[in-house]
């Protein structure tokens, strides 16, 4: 009897032991590929990251030198353009999935076309924009290149808030009507309120997923190599000018792409970072 | 002050379920109406029914007359109107989970436009005191989540926030089956006190708490009203054989 329930503690220790020891690895796992390439990112890129990369354009094929500083300007324009128009139309739809829609069958309807748009290749977004908006204005321009972007934002911002919705207790919501509140402020004020921080990381991986999409701006946005800040113009962006320069036969552009790169994924990362710390200014003791 | 209610053949469905049958009754004011019955008798719809929260539920399905006052709840005013009219608090403390203490207690206030913040200022503290809660929160009434205090604080400012938009008449769904002894007892002693004022309606399933702070006492089973009663009567002499079964645990 004894001797059975020491075997049993033992196994049961090092049953605990396994279990931590895979739920560890499988973390640096989920870790490793992000921290391997940010190291690689850094090693190749960041020697060639100096002034002129960020306040430079593009040198003519020959010249050593030059910058991306068109392109930061660029992707920082379409991804403002992407969210003006992503963010409000996908949390307005996730609302209506969830809040008012609930159960008919045109919501049902939605729900799948969301489903089905955010499986769709990101080339094919960019025709549905070239067509929008190239087509009809006979030029490339940087609008057609946001609105590219900001439909692919539309799915995955609709769905997750849907879903962050539907994670409220039912207590709460009916906290609110009990004390004579109307249902759509109730809505507004009291449960978007409640799953905003899930709303706010489905947006942040709508805006990172199209940050670094380089096919739906080849015909829309088009790229540039001068300066531009208008909206009607073809515009520069950092995917489409390390597409070019990474496939180009010149070492010194290969090393301007990996210097791109890096600055991708830190203009991302300070984004995510920047709206986390404003988001959560504010926020009480012991809220959940 | 509060106000009497005056229900009438009241019926009430979900989807093909007949969950309340011909429901006939008259609360008083200003008195604490005790409702018991197993699980599942119907009494949490017969409350629901009262501040028309029944009808949230789509598949949800009422019929008669609930009066209050002149007021026919069901004909002459929205279910909005007649929620701020009608607090209600629930079984398991339900703060918002995203505001302070003080937000919690104004929100109904807040969320129907109401913005003098001296008078914001003086309804929190009074509903706060008036739920016996002030004392413990006062410091930290911007700074705290409702959601951070314990359940029994949770359930009291739940109380606190029913009482801010100054209802007539106060429902309590259970409210303390889901708090520890000593916050049960802070609960009843404030519906000792709350009573004077308001027409409290409370469902329980602890006889001994009924038979503490209501004046009268009602019995469900299966849906339909067995008895009605002073609460003394239902204890000591009730006149049903069903009654008198369940008071003295043979059933449910």
């Amino acid at each position: 009897m004894q001797q059975g329930f020491k075997m049993q503690t033992r196994l049961r220790w090092l049953g605990d032991k396994t279990a931590t020891f895979l739920a560890v690895l499988s973390t640096i796992l989920v870790i490793l590929p992000l921290v391997a390439i940010f190291v690689y990112l850094i090693l190749k890129g960041a020697h060639s990251l100096n002034l002129a990369f960020f306040t430079q354009i593009p040198k003519p094929v020959g010249e050593v030198g030059g910058g991306m500083a068109n392109a930061i300007v660029g992707s920082v324009t379409l991804l403002v353009i992407a969210s003006l128009l992503g963010v409000p139309i996908g949390i307005g739809g996730g609302i209506y999935l969830a809040e008012f829609g609930r159960g008919t069958k045109f919501a049902n309807a939605v729900r799948f076309t969301a489903d089905v748009l955010n499986g769709v290749p990101s080339i094919v977004m960019g025709l549905a924009a070239y067509a929008l908006i190239v087509v009809p204005q006979h030029h490339f321009s940087a609008l057609a290149g946001g609105v590219a972007l900001g439909i692919m934002m539309i799915p995955t911002v609709c769905r997750t808030t849907e879903e962050m919705l539907l994670m409220v207790p039912h207590a709460v919501r009916e906290a609110a009507l009990g004390l004579g509140v109307p249902n759509w402020r109730s809505v507004l004020s009291i449960t978007v309120k409640t799953a905003s921080p899930g709303i706010i990381t489905g947006c942040m991986l709508a805006f990172a997923r199209v940050a670094g999409e380089t096919a739906p701006l080849i015909f829309t946005a088009l790229g540039n190599d001068f300066w531009s800040t208008s909206l009607n113009e073809p515009i520069a962006a950092l995917p489409l000018q390390i597409y070019v320069y990474a496939i180009s036969p010149y070492d010194d552009w290969h090393r301007l792409a990996w210097a791109g790169s890096l600055v991708l994924i830190v203009l991302i990362v300070l984004a995510v970072a920047l709206v986390r710390f404003v988001t959560s200014r504010g926020v009480l003791k012991g809220a959940s | 002050m509060g106000v009497g209610i005056e229900v009438t053949n009241l019926n009430a469905w979900y989807g093909a379920n007949h969950t309340l049958q011909d429901i006939n009754l008259n609360i008083p004011a200003n008195h604490a109406t005790a409702l018991i019955g197993p699980s599942g008798c119907g009494k949490s719809t017969f409350v629901r029914c009262l501040n028309r929260m029944h009808e949230t539920n789509p598949i949800a399905r009422v019929t008669g007359t609930v009066r209050m006052g002149d007021l026919d709840i069901y004909q002459d005013t929205t279910p909005v109107e007649i929620r701020r009219r009608v607090g209600m608090v629930f079984q398991r403390p339900n703060p918002f989970p995203t505001m302070s203490i003080y937000d919690n207690v104004a929100a109904g206030l807040k969320l129907n436009g109401y913005s003098n913040r001296r008078a914001l200022d003086e309804i929190v503290e009074k509903s706060l005191k008036n739920s016996a809660l002030w004392d413990e929160v006062k410091d930290d009434l911007k700074k705290k989540s409702g959601a951070s205090l314990s359940g029994g604080q949770q359930q009291r400012l739940c109380i606190a926030r029913a009482l801010a938009v100054d209802p007539e008449v106060l429902l309590m769904d259970e409210p303390a089956s889901a708090l520890d002894p000593v916050s049960t007892s802070k609960i009843e002693d404030l519906i000792f006190q709350l009573k004077s004022q308001y027409t409290i309606v409370i469902v329980t399933h602890n006889m001994q708490q009924a038979a503490r702070v209501a004046e009268k006492t009602g019995f469900f089973l299966n849906g339909r009203m067995v008895e009605f009663d002073s609460t003394h009567k239902i204890f000591t002499n009730p006149s049903d054989k069903r009654t008198e079964d369940y008071i003295t645990g043979r059933f449910g």
